[in-house]
Formats: structure tokens, sequence, C-alpha cells
């Protein structure tokens, strides 16, 4: 039972690596790329890797393919022609790749590594499970662990600084820039963290007739002062 | 299955990753082409780790997933910026960094 699984994982995992590589519109290999890691989560999951085979569906098929979704349909499905790369590389490639699996073979099945024919270890039950995953993370890998939440920090922060619009939009269009020129005039309680809790209740679009409402809802000042919304609310 | 299964479905992964960043030219195609070939590298990591009995792959494979979530996350903030300036989205067309 365990061969027909890991055969029919391996075709697909093969079999999606292969969409990634060839499709041409980038937003059917990212889907190919889906089916290729949920593939290889069923790979994990027969040796014995729970944890990382969950791990793969949620953080890989789930978020980074969603951001890759995104920012293919921001930039462009690929219809715009790109230069072609011409035979002859395609030829040294493919010559590369070859060689480079045929070392990479003789490297691992050569190494005169013993269990590398065998089933692996016995199992010990909980192996892999979250619960060592997670007791190796915080007392054997805690370094390891700390710097990679940073690394993580270092690439949010970075991926904003380089992802934000410079120049005030100058590349987007060729007026001038105006300083302020991005404030765009807002309702006076519109996003504010007191509307989410309910502190404040955003006026109506246009003012109501003026008898049932005796002392609250200021009339909606658009554009008047967007930086006060937090405290505006209370002068009413 | 022997482990020798998965370590020759791990090599064939990281090899057609390899053949997608050389021949390919779309930046994002190369950006999931480097997928691959870091997600050949976890299924020999936690083969390994199946062979050994041993829990430090897969530690290992976690941090190799975390460092492909930044290196996701940084690359496609430079295909979003390259994008904004109207640069060609081509590899090729990129080849001075002028800042």
């Amino acid at each position: 039972m365990a061969e027909v699984i890991f055969f029919i994982a391996a075709i697909g995992a093969l079999a999606g690596a292969i969409g990634v590589v060839t499709l041409h519109n980038p937003f059917y290999s990212v889907l190919a790329l889906v089916g290729h890691l949920i593939s290889l989560a069923a790979l994990f999951l027969l040796l014995r890797a729970e944890f990382l085979a969950a791990a793969q569906v949620i953080v890989y098929a789930g978020a980074v393919t969603v951001l890759y979704v995104f920012v293919v349909s921001y930039v462009g499905d690929g219809t715009v022609p790109l230069g072609r790369g011409g035979a002859r590389l395609r030829v040294i490639a493919g010559l590369f790749i070859g060689m480079l699996f045929v070392e990479l073979c003789i490297a691992m099945l050569g190494s005169g590594l013993k269990a590398i024919d065998g089933d692996g270890a016995p199992y010990v039950p909980g192996f892999g499970s979250p619960a060592d995953i997670g007791e190796a993370l915080l007392t054997k890998f805690q370094l390891p662990f700390q710097i990679a939440s940073l690394l993580l920090l270092t690439a949010t922060v970075g991926a904003v600084m380089l992802a934000r619009r410079r120049d005030g939009g100058r590349a987007l269009d060729d007026r001038p820039y105006v300083p302020g020129q991005y404030i765009t005039p807002r309702s006076l309680f519109s996003g504010t963290l007191a509307e989410a809790v309910g502190r404040m209740r955003a006026p109506p679009e246009e003012p109501r007739q003026p008898a049932p409402v005796p002392a609250a809802a200021p009339a909606p000042r658009d554009g008047a002062n967007p930086a006060s919304g937090d405290d505006a609310g209370e002068e009413a | 299955m022997a482990i020798s299964w998965y370590l020759v479905v791990s090599a064939l992964i990281f090899c057609i990753g390899a053949g997608g960043v050389l021949t390919r030219r779309n930046p994002l195609v190369i950006l999931l082409c480097l997928e691959l070939m870091l997600n050949a590298a976890n299924l020999a990591l936690v083969a390994f780790s199946r062979m050994h009995g041993n829990l430090d792959g897969q530690i290992f494979a976690l941090t190799v997933m975390v460092v492909a979530a930044c290196e996701v996350a940084v690359g496609l903030g430079l295909i979003v910026a390259i994008f904004r300036r109207r640069m060609p989205i081509d590899v090729d067309g990129i080849k001075e960094l002028q800042g």
C-alpha cells in the first residue's frame, strides 16, 4: 500500500515540477506548484513527518501561493512576449541538468550509507508529531528558532520597503508631484479603531432630517481634517 | 519504500528546478523554480531524518521553509518594484543596478 501511495505522490510531484517549468502562463505555473506541493506533503506523510506535511500545505500551498497569485495578477499573465532564450542555451541547460542528476545519484546512492536501502529507523510513536517538533524547537534549537523569527521580521520590513511607492508615484503618471497629493479626503470616521470597536459611527452619507436627531451625527466633513479622525467624535 | 527512492525523486525535482532557473526568463517563474529546488532539498532532509530516526532533519526542513518564505517576500517585492518603474519584466533586461 505504501508503494502505491509513494508512486502516485512521486508522479504527482514530478508532473507538478515539470508543469512549473514548461507552462507558459505564470498563473498556470503557480497552479502546477500547488499540485507539486500537495504531492510533496503526501511524501512527507509517508516519511512520518506529520507536522511538516501540515505546515507544507498551510504555509506553502496556502499562504505563499496566494502571494504568488496576487503578484501574477498584478504584474500580468505573461502575455507580454519575452525574448527567446535561444536553442543553444536550452541544449546547454539540458546537458547541465543531465550531468547534475547523474552526479547527485552517484553522490547519494553510491555513498556507502548502509541504511539507505532500508526502510529507515524503527518507528517510534510520536516521531514527527507537533509535540516533538515543538519541544525540539524550544530546547535544542532555541537559537535557530529566534534567528528565524528575526529573519522573518527583516524580510517583512525589506519587502515593504522594496515594494512601496517611491518618488511620489511619478513613475506611474507624469503629473508633477504636489505635497500631500496622496492624502485623500475621506469621511472623518472611516477606518479608525474607534469605528471598529463601535465607539463612533460613521455619519450618514447625506445629512438626515434635522428633527429626529437632536445632538448626534455631525455633518460629514469630507477632507476637513483627516489626521484627527481619532478623537474628533467627542466634540459633537 | 526504501529511502533511496525518495532521494532519487528529490534529485529529479532539484534538476527540474535547476533547468527552469537556467532556461526561463520571467522572474516570477524563476522564483517558482527556486521553490522547487528548496523543496527538493526539504524532501532529502526529511528522508534522511526518517533514515536516522532523528528529528533534527525535520527542524532543518522547517528552517528551510522559513528561509524560502523570506525569499519569496523579498523577491516578489523586487518584482513589484521593477513593475512600478515600468522596466521590462525580463531578467535579461535588468542587467545593471542603476539605483
